[in-house]
């Protein structure tokens, strides 16, 4: 029994993460630099944000398909905050990751108050959230933000990625409140089945509620480091970034239908997402077979998991 | 708490709405025009300081093998491919540049800065680009110059001091001499026309719009501007407002400008179905593709755009220059092979030439 505790699924995605970085390193000898993984790291702080909260989603059974649009919606009002209610940016900033939370608060109470399927619920949200940020652009941009601003999104701290940080922060907190608190535990319970987790005294509408407002406050936080990287804003900002984090978050290793999951399995299928965006375009790879194989790859470990686990419940 | 939230979401969109720009012809922005002359003369161009940016430490490059990364704004569209086979038969011709294109499946800024990123990472000589927004872009490009690389844009440019040279298919004033001389000849002096157009504010529209007021205003005065209806970028609507205003002026109406590469076709399509070709002309903006068929019927006899091929190919031999060193700060023209000399405008930009009309003669040559 112990050889099959060991092939994990994140044991599995762990050793091929290992192997794409050796063959990725083997193709370029601009890869495994110090300068060019720390460049990655900054380029997948974004995403990795929302994949993060992503998991504690699809654990409860969920998903939320709205977080693009939050990203949005945040980026759109962090610029018109400042520049056009003339706020102090960081008051916008403040402003801008509560209404983010608000949004993700508002699809966690569609979900819970009217039981409509978090599906159902955050694809209508994914419109109505990037409709709001589009009619208030009206297809305009604000830039001009002042250079302390840059800091988060283009300057380092201790040779680290200032957004870097934020990642590992939000992501140790996570992990440890997943893995070892009993709210945590019952993130899981959830997942595994809502009927006797609701009989078990659970506050189930309440766990959702708060995973459901914290995926929101994930994407307004990616949307305030998107704009200090690329210092402007857009409606069109974050359009399928939900469609990659969730790829991250099933790579790695999170069951769709809720119950399994893991922090750590999420943050290595966002490295070995990354790394083969990057490796493969510095091998002389184009970004459509890229795209290709990072399908590929994504049924593979799959199954190969599958494969291992067939009787199922695990 | 779900009403309030919901109550607090809409009262932030609402205290948001912003106020619409006034022009002469709505649709128009406000910003200044400067229309050409009436005759073919050229612009005198505005002596304008170099305020493209430089690179750091580039190495000698002068005559030497290059490799060019391509990076439009996304690929699989007619388009940008008409662009890429502009760059790759300049590349052919000189022989000693190695041109790839490569760019996002979508027009989305962050797929396109991460592409970016990467060749850089993996070293390029030269990058082409046209760029999904100015400024997004950016942090990425100067990056580049920092790292010794000569940056080049086309099609849409990216802010100043983030690339070396601009190449600029076409400005707004010429494109809008070309649609008010080509409905002008269609229609006659003293004729109503309206303009179908995406929103009134689209940056890009909205600048062609009010360039065409000021020269309509100062070259075929008999020109009555009746209306702009918007249409987004949407066939439906398009086909649905071209045929409201068919409706609405009866007689009246000589002509119809669509403003964009949806408008123009939609727009052919409801004369044609009203009937009225031959006594509304319409002109506009669109790629040949789609007006082969209203070009063929003779309802449309003009399209205005430029030629996406010859963009490229300026593209690339402005990089060589560049990379030689042959185009310097402070230059006035640059030679671009088959096209000749080619001028420099607005500090760093080179304007390809006017724009292109495509007509029942030449529009089976072109295929995007």
């Amino acid at each position: 029994m112990t050889w099959r505790k060991l092939l994990r699924h994140e044991t599995i995605l762990a050793l091929l993460t290992v192997l794409a970085l050796i063959v990725l390193a083997s193709q370029s000898d601009k890869f495994f630099t110090l300068d060019n993984l720390l460049n990655q790291g900054r380029l997948m702080t974004e995403v990795g944000l929302i994949a993060v909260l992503m998991t504690f989603v699809i654990i409860t059974g969920g998903i939320d398909l709205s977080v693009g649009s939050i990203l949005g919606l945040v980026a759109i009002l962090l610029g018109v905050f400042w520049k056009n209610l003339g706020l102090p940016l960081p008051v916008a900033i403040g402003l801008g990751l509560a209404v983010g939370t608000l949004a993700g608060l508002v699809n966690g109470l569609i979900i819970t108050r009217f039981r409509v399927p978090p599906l159902i619920a955050t694809l209508g949200t994914l419109a109505l959230y990037r409709g709001i940020a589009e009619g208030i652009s009206e297809a305009r941009s604000v830039r001009g933000y002042p250079d302390w601003f840059f800091v988060l999104g283009q300057g380092q701290l201790l040779g680290v990625p200032m957004q870097l940080w934020i990642l590992g922060a939000v992501t140790l907190v996570a992990a440890i409140v997943l893995g070892v608190t009993v709210w945590g535990r019952g993130v899981y319970a959830v997942g595994h089945n809502e009927t006797a987790a609701r009989f078990s005294g659970l506050q189930v509408d309440r766990i959702k509620l708060a995973i459901y407002a914290s995926s929101g406050f994930a994407a307004a936080l990616a949307a305030v480091i998107f704009v200090s990287r690329v210092s402007t804003t857009r409606s069109d900002m974050g359009t399928g970034i939900e469609l990659d984090a969730i790829t991250a978050v099933v790579l790695g290793g999170t069951s769709i239908f809720g119950g399994r999951g893991s922090i750590i399995g999420t943050v290595l299928g966002l490295i070995l997402i990354q790394a083969l965006t990057n490796g493969l375009s510095l091998a002389g790879i184009k970004s459509d077979g890229t795209i290709v194989l990072i399908g590929a790859v994504l049924i593979l470990t799959i199954l190969l998991s599958n494969q291992f686990h067939r009787n199922g419940n695990r | 708490m779900l009403r309030t939230s919901l109550a607090v979401l809409a009262m932030l969109s609402l205290s948001t709405s912003l106020v619409q720009a006034q022009s002469a012809w709505t649709g128009g922005d406000d910003l200044p025009t400067s229309p050409l002359a009436c005759d073919a003369t050229p612009a005198t161009p505005v002596a304008k300081p170099y305020d493209g940016g430089v690179t750091t430490n580039a190495p000698d490059r002068n005559g030497k093998p290059i490799t060019v990364v391509d990076v439009p704004k996304l690929i699989g569209i007619g388009y940008f491919d008409a662009t890429s086979k502009g760059i790759a038969e300049a590349a052919a011709e000189m022989g000693n540049m190695t041109a790839t294109t490569d760019g996002p499946t979508e027009a989305n800024i962050d797929d396109q800065i991460t592409l970016l990123d990467n060749y850089i990472t993996k070293g390029v000589d030269g990058i082409l680009f046209a760029a999904n927004d100015p400024v997004a872009i950016a942090p990425v490009l100067k990056k580049a110059l920092a790292a010794g690389i000569n940056v080049v844009g086309y099609d849409a440019n990216s802010e100043p001091d983030a690339r070396q040279w601009f190449v600029n298919q076409a400005e707004f004033n010429g494109i809008a001499k070309s649609l008010i001389d080509s409905l002008a000849a269609e229609t006659g002096e003293n004729a109503s026309f309206a303009i179908v157009t995406s929103t009134f504010t689209t940056p890009n529209q909205a600048r062609w719009i009010a360039e065409m007021g000021a020269y309509a205003a100062a070259c075929h005065p008999g020109l009555k501007w009746l209306e702009t209806v918007e249409a987004q970028e949407d066939n439906i609507l398009s086909f649905n407002q071209a045929n409201t205003l068919i409706n609405k002026y009866g007689d009246e109406l000589k002509g119809i400008v669509g403003m964009t590469s949806v408008a123009t076709p939609a727009a052919a399509d409801a004369v044609t179905q009203a009937g009225k070709c031959g006594s509304i002309a319409v002109v506009g903006l669109a790629t040949p593709n789609a007006m082969k068929p209203y070009v063929a019927s003779d309802c449309v006899k003009s399209v205005v755009l430029w030629n996406p091929v010859d963009l490229g190919y300026v593209a690339a031999y402005v990089l060589r220059a560049v990379a030689d060193g042959t185009l310097k700060p402070g230059d006035t023209t640059v030679k671009a092979g088959k096209l000749g000399e080619l001028s420099v405008i607005n500090g760093s930009e080179i304007l390809v030439g006017a724009p292109f009309v495509f007509n029942k003669e030449n529009i089976t040559n072109f295929d995007f």
